[in-house]
């Protein structure tokens, strides 16, 4: 079992869609909110994803189809 | 008692030992370190700090190690410059440029984050060091990482250019070029920082590493004779510079060693990068991730990792934020160059320009105390002028050709 800590940002027209119900029944993963700020037009939740290393990478690129931004939740590293 | 109690989470504020740690393990906000300040007030003074070394580490009781310093012994320390000719082209009475395009050993201001992060890292034990970086940190880690005998790793895009990787390369480090996009880059460092005991600078040394930008604002204050100046103007990437200035100056004052401070921090973007900037413009706290395209590569952050913090702390403190496009961020390389006689790099043009822009608009006052930070080195990024310093007049060995163009 792996686990890593996700960084989602939201475009306007994918708030509504229950995207992370979603790959937790697409996908065998777990997904568990830790802190979250969503609104009318933006938003962003910090998310651990638990799984095998498989289903995790197939999880995070279904959501980046989705169009939602994946970023570590150390966001950008590179400086 | 010692200066550190740990660490405490930005966000639910939880708190954590002083070990590798980054990310709260409850909320996943980021971690700071901790201090005693009571236990510090009565260690520190300005004389204790006036006769200490000649460097950064004159600030010792106020950074986040708990020996004494053993890696980047000279960094810092650089010179405030009283820019009279730029201030008065410029408009401003009092005008002060930090110069860290003159830093130990590497010539960006990265000196000094990372001479606190590898002492840090050693006293934590490690053997060795890595980073993310396309420019100067990875010169500063590789450079630190030889004199301090630690193994090197340096992650870096597949497609960057040869000549940034050479500042690195020389210093003999594990340079890895990671094939793929700049996010896929971003995931996979984080994950061998998950992965590999390894002292990671940029992500699980993050919460000491980025203290070392707050000797910005102490050597500001100390230079200009014990005094926060009223407007300062920070170039921002990740934001943690901007945010750790601001940090700075008000750790003096709560010790006691300034006054009240009052001091304004405006922060500079690219134009091509300025998802902070934007925030600021918009009247938001949600920092919304862009794709970097601007000259300006050192401060080129899509995804700012304090973005928030550096929106915040512009806000508390009544300064701004504003942007500049590329032909002007070459403007401003050339203006520094021109009036003060320092050859800066593109963030340094950045920081030129929005200053310029920002006395225009009135948001910083003929009369106001103000500091540029300068924080890297123009030869770095030749690129980003070579056509634009135009070229060398061409004459025959003769004193009569030499005459000739002496007279147009
Ligand atoms: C020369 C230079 N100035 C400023 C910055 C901005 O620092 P920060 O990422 O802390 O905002 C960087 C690096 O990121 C840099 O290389
Ligand atoms: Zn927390």
């Amino acid at each position: 079992m792996a686990s890593v800590k996700i960084r989602l940002t939201f475009p306007e027209d994918k708030i509504k869609e229950p995207i992370i119900y979603n790959i937790g029944h697409e996908f065998k993963v777990v997904t568990n909110i830790r802190r979250a700020d969503v609104r009318e037009k933006k938003g962003w939740v910090d998310l651990e994803v638990t799984g095998e290393s498989s289903e995790i990478e197939k999880a995070v690129e279904s959501l980046k189809t989705k169009g939602v931004k994946v970023d570590p939740i150390e966001k950008n590293v590179i400086e | 008692m010692s200066k550190i109690k740990g660490l405490i989470c930005r966000e639910c504020g939880k708190e954590y030992p002083a070990e590798p740690l980054h990310v709260c393990e409850f909320c996943f906000g980021p971690l700071e370190v901790n201090y005693n300040y009571d236990w510090i007030k009565g260690q520190i003074s300005r004389e204790k700090i006036e006769k200490g070394p000649k460097s950064l580490w004159r600030y010792i009781d106020l950074l986040p190690v708990v020996g004494e310093a053993t890696v980047g012994l000279y960094a810092g320390l650089t010179p405030l410059i009283r820019a009279h000719n730029l201030g008065k082209e410029l408009g401003l009475d009092e005008l002060y440029i930090k110069n860290d395009t003159v830093n130990h050993p590497t010539l960006s201001f990265k000196d000094r984050v990372v001479s606190v992060a590898l002492t840090r890292a050693k006293e934590l034990g490690f053997d060795t060091v890595a980073c993310a970086s396309t420019g100067n940190l990875a010169n500063s880690v590789a450079a630190h990482a030889a004199e301090a005998r630690l193994k090197c790793f340096v992650f870096i895009p597949g497609d960057l250019e040869a000549g940034k990787i050479l500042g690195s390369l020389i210093y003999q480090p594990t340079v890895v070029a990671v094939n793929g996009n700049y996010d896929d880059v971003n995931r996979l460092c984080s994950e061998i920082a998950a992965e590999y005991k390894w002292a990671f600078v940029n992500i699980n040394i993050r919460p000491y590493y980025a203290e070392g930008s707050k000797t910005l604002a102490y050597e500001t204050a100390e230079q200009l004779g014990w005094m926060a100046p009223d407007h300062v103007v920070v170039p921002a990437a990740s934001g943690s510079l901007l945010t750790k200035i601001w940090k700075g100056f008000n750790e003096l004052e709560k010790l006691g060693l300034i006054d009240k401070v009052r001091t304004k921090v405006s922060g500079a973007q690219a134009e091509g990068c300025s998802p902070i900037a934007t925030a600021f413009k918009n009247k938001t706290d949600h920092v919304k991730p862009v794709k970097p395209n601007t000259i300006a590569k050192s401060i080129a952050i899509g995804n700012p990792a304090d973005g928030y913090y550096a929106l915040k702390a512009v806000k508390e403190s009544g300064g701004a934020f504003d942007t500049v496009t590329d032909p002007e961020v070459v403007e401003g390389m050339k203006l520094l160059a021109k009036t003060e006689g320092i050859f800066a790099e593109t963030a340094g043009g950045v920081t030129v320009s929005v200053l310029k822009k920002l006395v225009e608009q009135g948001i910083i006052k003929k009369k106001d105390r103000t500091v540029a930070y300068i924080t890297g080195n123009g030869l770095k990024t030749q690129e980003a002028v070579i056509n634009a310093v135009g070229s060398p007049v061409r004459i025959e060995p003769k004193l009569s050709a030499f005459e000739k163009i002496l007279k147009k």
